[in-house]
């Protein structure tokens, strides 16, 4: 681990020699002109609001590997997961899969399948009286266009 | 209008969340240990039907670890406290009144519901929404008072026919689950007072309830009383939706391994005293008293066995780290002892008063370290943000007596560089 001292804190000695009186009430006064534009001001644009529409069910995932390219879904990108969501017939979903997360398109008709968008994989078939567990549906991807810059988020 | 209470108790919590993103461990064991990996806190279903025991010490479990294959976990309160947050959302839009009870617990109020909807089908949707949006699995006890919605609960977890709810609101169904329910499973009989209850031959919940609420008045507690009265229906707890203001706040921890020096020690100190004010700040409350604790090991091994605590106060309520640590170090100085081994320490916080409302004496020297506010605003943005970690130079840097979690699973649902990987 790093450390590095980013200054220091005032020593009781320090803060009596620089003892500053400060009187008991306060009260901020208003001054200058109120903005023009204050009765116009609208709330921000939040992109929550866009791409999340259960907070208690949305969860993150990253992406890795290549087999939904063709859906759009490319490896390091995030996608948000709508657990609340019902999967139907062609939905990108999250699956635990012979114990691993999976993203991939969940056919249901004419049997269960869970397809990859990457015409180099295999489909996979679900068995009947197999197990597939849906942990959620993929409801957005986020990407970073300029990954170099900012690998963290 | 007659009371009606829900209780959803989710099933083996911190086990099940340590699943949730692990589908590889979908019915293997598995344990969840306490701080510094010591005792088992949680067991996964497969877990407790090998038969390991709650609170037993990992050493003593070595062999069926191994044989088993048990997965061990050490507590993940990130992912735990973000898990249940979720949950209790989902609650307090499915119901009209909940009471957060712990972090895997919950209270509804249905008190008039009953006459539009069958609660038994209303406990199913709890259930079943909770199961698809969070993937964690609840049971639900329904009846007339918080201690029979307990017992409801309990039945539910125990009884697999029941589905994982059951709907106690008819007396005769109370009291056929009573005559079956031995003493000590009611909410508030410990096996102390359960003992005590058996040897006047109340063995079992209906022998309680029949009692006359007076004599047990009398020769128990008003506690008891008010137990007697809910199980026979009179609802005499009410639901408390809001937690009341925190009146201390504490951060105290065992130690990974021993301390002996005082160096260390007020390393560790400082660094609960930096959590503890931190704390303080989220609940937007300034602390006046202040106490430092350590102690040794209280098991025989140790030789010689010592603890010790001192209060202090500042002249003016504080939240601000510096500040609190000024009095913690001085306070420390007071109980340290040298020459024993130290197992644990720790701080707490008191005497709370709302941000800036503390009116001081007409003598008190008034000095506040100038832009305090917003010098700690930045330092808890800085360290929430899982960016980096600003801290005091007396925290230490190398903590080699910090607590050991060797077996700590990612904050998958609080930290992007832990979220789940998909293929």
């Amino acid at each position: 681990m790093q450390a590095s001292i980013i200054g220091k804190s005032c020593s009781a000695s320090h803060i009596n020699e620089h003892r500053l009186a400060i009187p008991f009430f306060l009260s901020r006064v208003p001054a200058g002109f109120p903005s023009p534009a204050q009765d116009y001001v609208e709330q921000t644009l939040d992109l929550n609001e866009l791409c999340i529409k259960h907070p208690a069910a949305t969860f993150f995932v990253r992406v890795e590997g290549d087999s939904m390219i063709e859906a759009g879904i490319y490896p390091n990108d995030v996608l948000v997961v709508d657990r609340s969501v019902r999967a139907e017939h062609g939905d990108i979903v999250i699956a635990g899969f012979h114990g691993e997360l999976t993203v991939k398109e969940l056919e249901l008709k004419p049997v269960t399948r869970l397809i990859p968008r990457n015409k180099a994989y295999p489909a996979i078939d679900v068995p009947e009286g197999c197990e597939l567990d849906i942990f959620g549906v993929v409801t957005s991807v986020v990407r970073n266009m300029r990954r170099k810059s900012s690998a963290k988020s | 209008m007659s009371t009606v209470f829900a209780l959803v108790d989710c099933n083996n919590f911190y086990a099940s969340c340590e699943k949730l993103f692990r589908p590889d461990l979908k019915n293997v064991p598995l344990v969840v240990l306490s701080n510094n990996d010591g005792c088992v806190v949680a067991r996964s279903k497969e877990a407790k039907a090998l038969g390991i025991k709650m609170a037993v010490p990992v050493f003593q479990i070595q062999e069926q670890i191994q044989q088993h294959g048990i997965q061990l976990f050490s507590s993940n309160y990130a992912l735990y406290a973000d898990l249940s947050c979720r949950v209790m959302t989902i609650l307090e839009g499915l119901a009209p009144r909940v009471e957060v009870y712990s972090i895997d617990e919950a209270f509804l109020d249905l008190s008039g519901l009953g006459s539009a909807v069958s609660l038994l089908e209303f406990g199913q949707n709890i259930k079943d929404t909770v199961a698809q949006w969070v993937g964690l699995g609840v049971c639900v006890g329904i009846a007339p008072t918080k201690t029979l919605a307990k017992l409801a609960n309990h039945a539910a977890k125990k009884y697999p026919a029941t589905g994982g709810v059951v709907d106690l609101t008819q007396p005769e169904r109370q009291q056929r689950l009573l005559a079956i329910t031995p003493v000590t499973d009611v909410w508030g009989v410990g096996r102390r007072l359960g003992n005590r209850l058996e040897i006047m031959g109340i063995k079992t919940a209906l022998d309680l309830a029949k009692c006359a609420p007076a004599t047990i008045r009398n020769s128990f507690s008003i506690v008891l009383e008010r137990t007697v009265r809910e199980l026979n229906g009179e609802s005499c707890l009410e639901l408390e939706e809001l937690p009341p203001t925190k009146q201390q706040i504490m951060c105290s921890r065992s130690f990974g391994s021993r301390i002996t020096t005082l160096g260390q020690m007020s390393e560790a100190i400082a660094q609960y005293t930096a959590r503890a004010a931190e704390k303080l700040r989220q609940e937007n409350q300034q602390a006046k008293m202040l106490t430092v604790f350590v102690q040794t090991s209280q098991f025989k091994e140790s030789s010689k066995v010592y603890s010790n605590s001192t209060t202090g106060e500042l002249v003016l309520p504080s939240d601000d780290t510096r500040e609190l640590n000024v009095l913690a170090m001085q306070l420390l100085k007071r109980v340290w002892r040298d020459g024993y081994s130290y197992s644990k320490g720790g701080v707490m916080l008191s005497d709370f008063y709302d941000n800036d409302t503390y009116q001081p004496g007409l003598f008190d020297e008034v000095i506040k370290r100038p832009n305090s506010t917003k010098l700690m605003a930045v330092l808890d943005k800085i360290n929430q943000s899982g960016l980096g970690r600003v801290f005091l130079a007396s925290e230490g840097i190398n903590n080699t007596w910090s607590m050991k979690r060797d077996h700590l699973s990612p904050a998958y649902t609080t930290r992007w560089s832990d979220i789940p990987t998909v293929r």
